[in-house]
């Protein structure tokens, strides 16, 4: 994990004096109220419905346990003694007291954290796969890459106050686990004819009003131009993306506007001037990037052996068994497991995690992980690097405390942003929709029946619940003042990515576990053998769903 | 006289501002003005957002004063104009002038800005005080070429 030298820590020290010193005029009326705000989002903090809320950036989703600690002091001491792991892999507070988070601030800088650009019209945390360094399927650790691109880009003088928000995810995996098509700069590591590694980079996805799948702008770049070829496409962005409506500022509607081969080579044209200058990447910058994402000291076990007292075990405690077929995964190293730590128990709100629970997780990291937790898109924790002879022990703490429903990808490890009970921009709430969904659904068999199914809700088109790329779209409406859910179906985030299809009308909250079980119905009905949910619907279409769902009752 | 922060300290303003008519060589230029004048030399000339500096380039070596206008804090293409120019050796002063934060300054620095006219004259003192609100950054910049990956021991 990335440690910060005195740098990096004087650079999050003054930004915190910096915040200090706004909230401070702010509150003395020296800042108007539209002059703070954009201050404060390119600090995390949002005024909500009912209170601020603070988003703590978690760099690529890495958390270390005295992080996590420090997390869980920090919703006891400032909040509700909970917090919220959102869709982009931070952490959000919910009831924090603005004259109180610039202390909130000094105390995550005192661990090495910071909530520096988690909102705003400026470059966002850089999100990446949650397995990675562990995943038997990557070509390339992306976290090296993240974190040159997170200093690249913290505080940029430039891109601090661009059209929109601009978010930017690695990935180095042959599944994409880091959703980089919808994103407005997706960076693929892959091999060249000749086998050395560069970076693919993408351009122009984003889900939001208009969901559209990133373009490739460049096939392969050697890896030392990725600071100035990402400051070429941010800079024909930041000078062209357009500020007149901000439904259309978003680099992907640019990237329409122009045609992808003109902005390619507006994009080239001002890489041109910056080739090769200062900012190309050195390779004892990338080395020392790559040193703090070494392998940890892992004891050398024999994979098969403790594969099949991992079975015997499983066999004895069925409910074990379970839990290790569908929340862990096989690790590149013999003999480890990668855990997925589920935030998706039912009556919970997805991703909601007490301090209790945070203080455990850490624990159970310093105990069974090498002290390191991963956030994850999906709104859950992992602990990547679990001894397989010791999952008996950590599931039996993480059961005891709420962690371990065996539901990972399954149709109930649902995407949920916290919608109308919190977020003031909500047309909708989504998290009583979430839990109606989970309640119905509670059936364990009846949901391995159904295979993988990714069930996305949005409180309104921002899509921070991402729900155009589930396989299961659910997204809130307003209808003259009354809330309503739209329906969704067939969108991947994979790299085979596609946008959902809208089912037709609208439906009213109580109407929609229903609606659900309709669906589910019609791809039991219709499925091959094999087939997951979406690959049914990419057979047969929407229309089967459409007459069904839509029937009328005999 | 209005005033600004010029050379890290609050000065009194040696031009008069852009206005549509009438304006005079003792005034900075409207961008259309300016592309009208035969003879360049010596003018000073402020662009607004939209307006990027490409015209400017071929005779950088002529003018002494580029103002780059913020009409909206929000509004952040100001920060690439000002880049742009110094990397293409403009060399004269960069004012950025309009509705500037003082929040905004070491950004506006870094960009390489070395005056600054605040719409809002009561609040020089805090602008002068936000020029020293960082002293270290990782990114490149005019003030500092080399990024922080290059300087670390």
């Amino acid at each position: 994990m990335y440690v910060y030298d005195e740098y990096d820590q004087r650079i999050v020290d003054q930004r915190v004096t910096q915040f200090r010193g706004q909230t401070e005029r702010f509150l003395a009326g020296k800042l108007t109220e539209a002059e703070f705000l954009p201050l404060r989002l390119q600090n995390g903090l949002y005024i909500q419905r009912l209170a601020p809320m603070l988003r703590i950036a978690v760099p690529y989703g890495l958390l270390s346990s005295n992080k996590l600690r420090k997390l869980a002091h920090i919703t006891r001491v400032y909040d509700k003694g909970y917090a919220h792991v959102s869709t982009r892999q931070n952490i959000q507070l919910n009831w924090p007291r603005l004259e109180e988070v610039p202390d909130i601030l000094a105390d995550l800088a005192s661990v090495q954290m910071h909530a520096i650009q988690t909102s705003g019209n400026c470059i966002r945390n850089t999100t990446t796969d949650q397995y990675a360094g562990v995943a038997t399927d990557e070509l390339e650790d992306p976290r090296p890459y993240c974190e040159i691109i997170r200093q690249w880009s913290t505080l940029h003088p430039e891109f601090a106050f661009l059209p929109r928000k601009f978010k930017i995810a690695v990935c180095g995996t042959t599944e994409d686990r880091a959703a980089i098509y919808a994103h407005d700069i997706g960076v693929e590591l892959v091999a060249n004819a000749s086998g050395e590694i560069g970076c693919k980079i993408l351009a122009g996805g984003g889900l939001g009003r208009t969901p559209v799948i990133g373009a490739v702008i460049c096939e392969w770049l050697d890896k030392k131009h990725l600071l100035t070829y990402l400051e070429a496409i941010l800079r024909v962005y930041n000078q062209n993306g357009r500020r007149d409506n901000k439904f259309k500022a978003r680099i992907k509607i640019l990237v329409k506007a122009m045609g992808v081969d003109a902005f390619r080579e507006a994009v080239e044209q001002e890489w041109a001037a910056l080739k090769d200058g200062p900012s190309t990447l050195t390779e004892q910058e990338i080395e020392r990037a790559k040193s703090f994402f070494t392998d940890p000291p892992y004891v050398a076990l024999d994979g098969d052996a403790a594969g099949e007292s991992l079975r015997l075990q499983g066999e004895q405690d069925p409910i074990f068994g379970n839990w290790v077929r569908r929340n862990t995964l096989e690790h590149r190293v013999p003999g480890y497991r990668i855990v997925n730590v589920s935030l998706k128990a039912t009556g919970f709100a997805p991703g909601d995690i007490t301090d209790s629970q945070l203080d455990l997780v850490a624990e159970l990291a310093d105990l069974y992980s090498f002290g390191e937790v991963r956030t994850t898109h999906q709104q859950n924790l992992v602990l990547a690097d679990v001894q397989a002879d010791q999952l008996y022990a950590l599931w039996q703490r993480l059961q005891a405390a709420g962690l371990a429903t065996p539901n990972h990808g399954y149709l109930t490890d649902i995407i949920c942003c916290p919608g109308g009970d919190y977020c003031s921009l909500a047309n909708a709430k989504s998290i009583p929709v979430a839990e109606a969904i989970q309640a119905r659904f509670d059936d364990l068999d009846y949901l391995y029946d159904l295979g993988p199914i990714e069930l996305n809700i949005s409180g309104c088109m921002n899509a921070c619940g991402h729900h155009h790329i589930g396989h299961i779209g659910i997204l809130g409406v307003d209808k003259k003042g009354q809330e309503f859910y739209q329906v969704c179906l067939g969108g991947s985030q994979a790299k085979d990515a596609s946008i959902g299809k809208i089912l037709g009308p609208s439906f009213s909250q109580e109407d929609m576990p229903g609606i659900i079980e309709r669906i589910l119905q019609t791809y039991l009905d219709l499925r091959d053998e094999e087939e997951t949910f979406l690959d049914t619907y990419r057979r047969v279409g929407i229309e089967p769903f459409k007459e069904r769902v839509y029937a009328k009752a005999d | 006289m209005p005033r600004l922060i010029k050379h890290g300290a609050i000065v009194e303003d040696d031009w008069l501002p852009a206005q549509e008519d009438g304006a005079g060589d003792a005034h900075i230029l409207t961008l259309e003005q300016w592309t009208q004048r035969a003879d360049k030399q010596g003018l000073a000339v402020q662009l607004e957002p939209g307006q990027a500096p490409s015209p400017l380039f071929d005779v950088l070596q002529e003018i002494p004063l580029v103002a780059i206008n913020f009409p909206v804090f929000t509004d952040g293409r100001g920060f690439s104009y000002g880049r742009e120019l110094r990397e293409r050796g403009f060399a004269g002063e960069l004012r950025a002038c309009g509705h500037i934060l003082p929040d905004q300054m070491t950004y506006l620095r870094r960009c390489g800005f070395d005056a600054f006219q605040l719409a809002d004259e009561s609040r020089l003192e805090e602008a002068l005080a936000g020029l020293a609100d960082f002293d270290e950054y990782y990114q490149a910049s005019i003030d500092q070429p080399l990024p922080l990956f290059r300087r670390r021991g």
